[in-house]
């Protein structure tokens, strides 16, 4: 299958891309996506706001109709037909997202809300076996809510530390700073693959191996990733990562904790409750069930699991790389045209990125930004995107962030940047 | 793009860029109180200089959006001079304006004057909130709250 062919306004930039929309062929990605033809404010919607949730092409959403017309059950309970079905399907969907990231077992795949329940999961399972009064845990200055807020409860649930690599002006982690920072007292490092709010990929496989080296496991919150880059967790050796389903094209409600095998099987349950056991009794106590099923309490989002699995196929059917590749196309293309406004400054500017970009524009908000692109069908996300502390580094209380999905093309960046030239006509009108 | 004016009005961006009363605190001032939208980070202090039941002065300061910074500016004018009993009765007005049904017109409708340039924020209900910031604010130093107005 092809990205979407490049459609530069510009030529300038059309020979720039021309090999690269060649290679792509002519097929547009945005058929397989209904919504994004479901016209907004009476236009057809230029969605840019794929760091914050992805549209779903029709492959999902078939697939979760087809679920509930002919699969629904409750699973790995009932002898019945159905309840076979549905947990074939739900245990199938756990085999595609192993291959999707390349763990070594399917038990190693944990079912989860999404990363942030991953996130808290580890702290309140892990953490609290391993962290004590005393002890420091690592995250960073550019980590979204969901890989900061989980700590600091636990920190002060047992009296431990929580410390901050700090990043540059750029947006990129002051590596050097952590290897000072990494101590007898630290129990886990948790860091980003890439930053939500403005795009920095982190050196995470570099990271790993410095904490390794110093015996601390490391959790990667790929919430930001799964969709853009190759994620191998053998290949990056990390002890945790956690990715939910709906930033990748996925239903929401969904998403993945993958943990070492023989940490999940040291990790003490996180809730209690149906299928987490192996048996129950009041005179002989409670045995709890094995790795996964130990972390899957309740029923659990079996459409969810079943969605996440198509989303998987759908972007099985590209090469990864090649999104990757187009999505670093649209980041040049729009950085270079954004940069051509005299009044925007874009925030984070680090030497890897995915697609997104944050900025600002003069003294304009951020909010005021966001509902003028909105009256022309343009989505794009302000605030400060659930990372208040980057934020407050920085010196912004709000950016207005654009981020790239692989059904983006040059003419979407194009509308982009006449959306703004809008935004400043109407301000600068006297 | 035209239906933008229905919210971008001249007269908003006009409040946006040369705030009235702003940066000010009143000579005498006696009522004040603070608020803040932590969605946005919009942040506002409202002072008001209070005597024998009629606002005589009025200040603000703080930061936020074109929508927010419009509407406190619109606000402070609107209030000077007026009594505290008739600013309760424009306090309900606006608020109905703002979270009212669009078709709702003719009965209870009240001519606000230029403030009704604040309706326009309806259409767009996640910025109902900027509108009605200051205005909360405002509520909360006429009945002297120590409490930080925030808009959840």
């Amino acid at each position: 299958m092809a990205l979407p062919q490049a459609e530069p306004k510009n030529s300038h930039h059309l020979a720039k891309h021309h090999s690269l929309s060649d290679a792509f062929g002519s097929v547009n990605i945005k058929q397989d996506f209904p919504i994004l033809f479901k016209p907004v404010r009476n236009q057809l919607l230029v969605y840019l706001d794929n760091a914050a949730t992805t549209q779903k092409p029709q492959a999902v959403i078939k697939s979760l109709y087809g679920y509930y017309t002919g699969k629904n059950a409750n699973v790995h309970r009932g002898v019945h037909y159905l309840s076979e079905m549905a947990t074939q399907a739900y245990e199938s969907a756990r085999e595609k997202v192993r291959r999707f990231i390349n763990a070594r077992e399917t038990k190693e795949i944990v079912f989860v809300r999404g990363a942030t329940e991953a996130i808290n999961l580890v702290a309140q399972t892990f953490g609290k076996m391993t962290v004590k009064q005393g002890d420091e845990i690592l995250v960073t200055e550019l980590e979204h809510h969901a890989n900061i807020v989980p700590w600091q409860m636990l920190c002060e649930q047992v009296g431990a530390t929580l410390r901050v690599i700090p990043m540059t002006d750029e947006g990129e982690l002051r590596l050097a700073e952590m290897e000072g920072m990494l101590n007898e007292r630290t129990r886990l490092v948790a860091v980003s693959h890439v930053s939500n709010a403005v795009g920095t990929i982190n050196p995470v496989a570099h990271i790993i191996g410095i904490a390794h080296r110093a015996g601390v496991p490391v959790l990667i919150d790929g919430a930001q990733a799964t969709a853009h880059l190759r994620v191998d967790v053998q290949a990056l050796d990390c002890d945790f990562y956690v990715f939910s389903g709906h930033k990748m094209y996925g239903p929401t409600g969904i998403g993945v904790l993958y943990a070492r095998k023989a940490l999940l099987e040291a990790m003490p349950p996180y809730q209690g409750g149906g299928d987490m056991i192996s048996k129950v009794s009041f005179k002989t106590g409670t045995t709890y069930n094995r790795i996964p099923h130990r972390f899957e309490a309740g029923t659990p989002n079996i459409s969810g699991a079943i969605g996440l699995g198509a989303a998987i196929d759908y972007l099985a059917e590209f090469d990864i790389d090649e999104i990757t590749a187009h999505e670093n196309a649209l980041l040049a293309y729009a950085t270079e045209a954004l940069q051509q406004i005299p009044e925007l400054r874009i925030i984070g500017t680090a030497g890897e990125k995915t697609g997104i970009i944050s900025f600002v524009l003069d003294d304009i908000h951020p909010h005021d930004i966001g509902t003028i692109l909105d009256q022309s069908g343009i989505a794009v996300r302000a605030g400060h995107h659930c990372a208040m502390p980057l934020m407050e580094r920085l010196g912004l209380s709000a950016t207005t962030r654009v981020s790239f999905g692989l059904y983006n093309t040059f003419k979407d960046v194009d509308l982009l940047v006449e959306g703004i030239h809008h935004v400043l006509r109407i301000f600068k009108a006297n | 793009m035209n239906e933008l004016s229905e919210l971008y009005e001249e007269i908003i961006l006009d409040h946006n860029r040369r705030p009235r009363h702003f940066d000010k605190i009143p000579v005498g001032s006696n009522r004040e109180a603070e608020g803040h939208n932590p969605l946005c980070g919009d942040h506002y202090e409202v002072h008001l200089k209070v005597n024998n039941g009629i606002v005589e002065d009025v200040g603000f300061s703080g930061a936020g959006c074109a929508i927010s910074k419009a509407s406190a500016s619109l606000m402070l004018e609107s209030v000077l001079g007026k009594s505290e009993a008739e600013i309760e009765t424009l306090f309900n007005h606006v608020h109905e304006m703002l979270t009212g049904d669009e078709a709702d017109t003719t009965e209870d409708h009240h001519d606000l004057g230029k403030l009704e340039v604040l309706g326009g924020v309806r259409k767009y209900p996640m910025r109902v909130k900027c509108a009605a910031l200051a205005w909360h604010i405002l509520n909360a130093a006429l009945h002297n709250s120590e409490e930080t107005v925030t808009m959840e």
